[in-house]
């Protein structure tokens, strides 16, 4: 003790060995750490305010006022360069109830261009399948539970079903495609192609998640409707099943890279032990590897699942926008998401019409919060337990 | 029975094959498809011209334009926010803590949330929540930031765009050797002196494929910009960040699905749709070589 002290020339004494407070250190901990809650903050702000935003879906509001504000807003000239415009010192200050507040947020800009203001439904040839109107129904929170979704009509309708029906086809024609290609691209990748190839594999896969959904919608619209329909000879070109099959575009990889890792997690020695008792490549990775990694997997086709669920720029260009509930997987369809993004534009602020497809966001936002908690379960417990559990 | 298990497993491995191939083919086909269209009508003048008659005719300058600044904007605001996120993540946070964990789902849930849903919540929080609110502290009741604009179309993106970058800054602090910050620390340096001096300069190719990463992602998303700032044609560029911003996919999107004359204008969207395809998949194949060299690194 003695010695130390003298090679050192310093005491330490327990005042001398506590730490310093330094207030640079405290502040970047600090501002870091609240930083890191931006993520958990942000979630939590979509779920208030997409639900907040839904709130006038559950007010029933008198159906002239809607028509009244429908017309008034329809008619305001739209021009968005200056906000010295008339229109836009009339603007109310806040957005409360059925203020006809409609024009201030369309995002399209009307310059020299004469055709636009179509919307989608009166474009696309194939949306032109709407269930006939019946004028009993009205336009309140019991409609949403109808078959008709006619939110633009002298009687708004908002049910909910042809919008289910559709995401629903449109997500298994999907997942019918994407989980077998996918899955076996997976094993094929892990199990049986030799390293170098498999370096080579999973970047081009990936490279297919960095293709945006617009481009993916494009191609079917363009390519893949024409080539479907040529083989199938089907009436409408833009259905479900060109839907489906784009959106397994988008989902391939998601499912690819998830069961790829999951494989390759995989301990080897239980391939090792495989091998050894005299079971060939394909029987190793069918009986041992793939059931290994069933939670994985299970994980990696819910995340496409959600995928395919959301997406809504494919939905918009390749399933017809039809709201139809039919099984026939060769007919239009109109997807929740995709319903959002060509009506959302169009809205009056606050109406019920409003509500209503912040009621489906809300709707499509727990339903893909509840699949990847989901997904995180799987992984997190079920996988790691399995190969830990057995592997010990 | 050797013949029959022969059989069933080459049927499994040439099915497994043929998927990879499957899926190779249609990233090519795509590709081709989408080169062959648009080749003619890609020039110079193309590139730098605005869209003239009607969208008839003309360049995609303007879209150009807008999906730069756009993602320049969310880079600003993604990027420094990412960053840190990882850094606490990996430096600051107990790996087992429940804060760590909780933030790890929230960033992962991010990940998967729709992206219309975000276009949502940018309509909803951006434009009705804090842009009246600016409207009503700053501007006197006077509409300015309670509409779309380039602002919040990015702000909308940077969320999006933020797992994407907190995923890939992670993984390349995750491969600064840990000697490194010993050695700094035993050296005297205070941890934020370490993480500024050591872990930051160490990790900075990460920081760049994040960025890379995100801005191919934020290039190529349309549903979130729908209704927080895309606009479908403007005559002059936009100056401020209040002032609504063309967009290739948007463009894409609107010339194919909602003008009159989508035949004819058929070149300029094979095109266009070439062009973006171009950007995305330069950017995400830069990012790919990045990542497999620090991979390599790691090992």
């Amino acid at each position: 003790m003695n010695s130390d002290q003298a090679k050192s020339g310093y005491t330490f004494t327990a005042e001398s060995l506590r730490k310093k407070f330094r207030f640079s250190e405290f502040f970047a901990e600090k501002l870091i750490t609240s930083v890191a809650f931006l993520s958990i903050a942000v979630i939590i702000l979509i779920f208030f305010f997409v639900f907040r935003e839904s709130l006038p879906a559950f007010k029933h509001r008198p159906k002239g006022t809607t028509e009244e504000n429908r017309v008034s807003a329809g008619n305001k000239p739209e021009s968005y360069g200056s906000n010295e415009s008339a229109e836009a010192l009339q603007k109310p200050e806040t957005y409360t109830g059925a203020e006809p507040a409609a024009a201030v947020n369309k995002p399209e800009t009307y310059g020299e261009v004469k055709d636009t203001s179509v919307s989608a439904d009166e474009v696309n040839p194939d949306a032109k399948f709407r269930t006939s109107e019946s004028p009993d129904s009205e336009g309140s929170l019991s409609s949403l539970f109808s078959n008709e979704w006619f939110p633009v009509s002298e009687n708004p309708r908002y049910g909910l079903i042809p919008l289910f029906v559709g995401t629903l086809k449109v997500t298994l024609i999907a997942m019918l495609f994407a989980a077998p290609i996918a899955i076996l691209a997976a094993l094929f990748s892990s199990a049986f192609a030799p390293a170098w190839l498999r370096e080579w594999i999973k970047p081009a896969i990936e490279l297919l998640a960095g293709f945006p959904s617009v481009v993916i919608g494009f191609f079917a619209l363009m390519v893949m409707a024409t080539f479907f329909q040529n083989v199938f000879g089907y009436e409408t070109r833009l259905n479900s099943f060109v839907g489906g099959a784009a959106m397994a575009l988008a989902a391939i990889p998601i499912i690819f890279t998830i069961t790829e890792d999951a494989l390759t997690a995989v301990p080897r020695t239980y391939t090792e032990a495989s091998l050894a008792l005299g079971a060939s490549k394909w029987q190793t990775a069918v009986f041992v590897i793939l059931p290994a990694a069933t939670p994985g997997i299970f994980a990696a086709v819910l995340l496409g699942i959600g995928r395919v669920f959301g997406e809504t720029m494919i939905a918009l260009m390749a399933t017809g926008n039809a709201a139809l509930s039919s099984l026939n997987p060769f007919e239009s369809v109109r997807t929740l998401a995709a319903t959002i993004g060509a009506e959302m534009a169009e809205v009056v602020f606050g109406d019920m019409h409003y509500g209503v497809l912040f009621l489906i966001g809300s709707i499509l936002f727990i339903f893909n919060f509840t699949l990847n908690a989901l997904a995180e379960f799987y992984v997190k417990v079920r996988l790691v337990r399995k190969i830990q559990g057995r592997g010990a | 029975m050797r013949l029959k298990n022969k059989i069933i497993g080459g049927a499994i491995t040439t099915a497994s094959a043929l998927s990879v191939v499957l899926i190779l083919a249609i990233i090519i086909i795509i590709l081709v498809v989408t080169i062959i269209g648009g080749k003619d009508k890609l020039t110079w003048e193309f590139l730098t011209s605005f869209p003239a008659d009607g969208m008839m005719k003309g360049g995609i300058f303007p879209a150009i334009y807008g999906t730069a600044l756009l993602v320049i904007v969310m880079s600003i605001a993604a990027v420094p926010f990412g960053t840190i996120t990882a850094i606490y993540l990996t430096e600051y946070a107990h790996e087992k803590s429940w804060i760590a964990q909780t933030i790890r789902f929230a960033v992962r849930t991010l990940a998967t949330v729709p992206s219309i849903i975000f276009g949502l919540f940018g309509l909803g929080f951006f434009i009705k929540f804090v842009g009246v609110g600016m409207d009503n502290w700053f501007m006197g009741g006077q509409l300015r930031w309670a509409q779309p604009n380039l602002l919040w179309g990015s702000l909308t993106m940077a969320l999006l765009t933020l797992p994407v970058v907190i995923v890939s800054v992670e993984e390349a602090i995750r491969t600064v050797p840990r000697e490194l910050r010993e050695a700094s620390l035993a050296l005297g340096a205070t941890k934020w002196q370490t993480i500024k001096k050591v872990v930051i300069p160490g990790s900075i190719s990460g920081i760049m494929t994040g960025t890379i990463l995100a801005v191919g992602r934020g290039a190529g998303e349309v549903a979130p910009i729908l209704f927080t700032g895309a606009a479908y044609y403007l005559a002059t560029l936009p100056t401020s960040v209040s002032d609504q911003f063309m967009n290739l996919g948007y463009h894409i999107y609107v010339m194919s699905t909602q003008s009159s004359n989508v035949d004819q204008t058929l070149p300029i969207q094979f095109a266009t749709t070439l062009v973006l395809l171009m950007l995305t998949f330069s950017l995400n194949l830069t990012a790919v070589l990045i990542r497999s060299r620090l991979r390599r690194r790691l090992k």
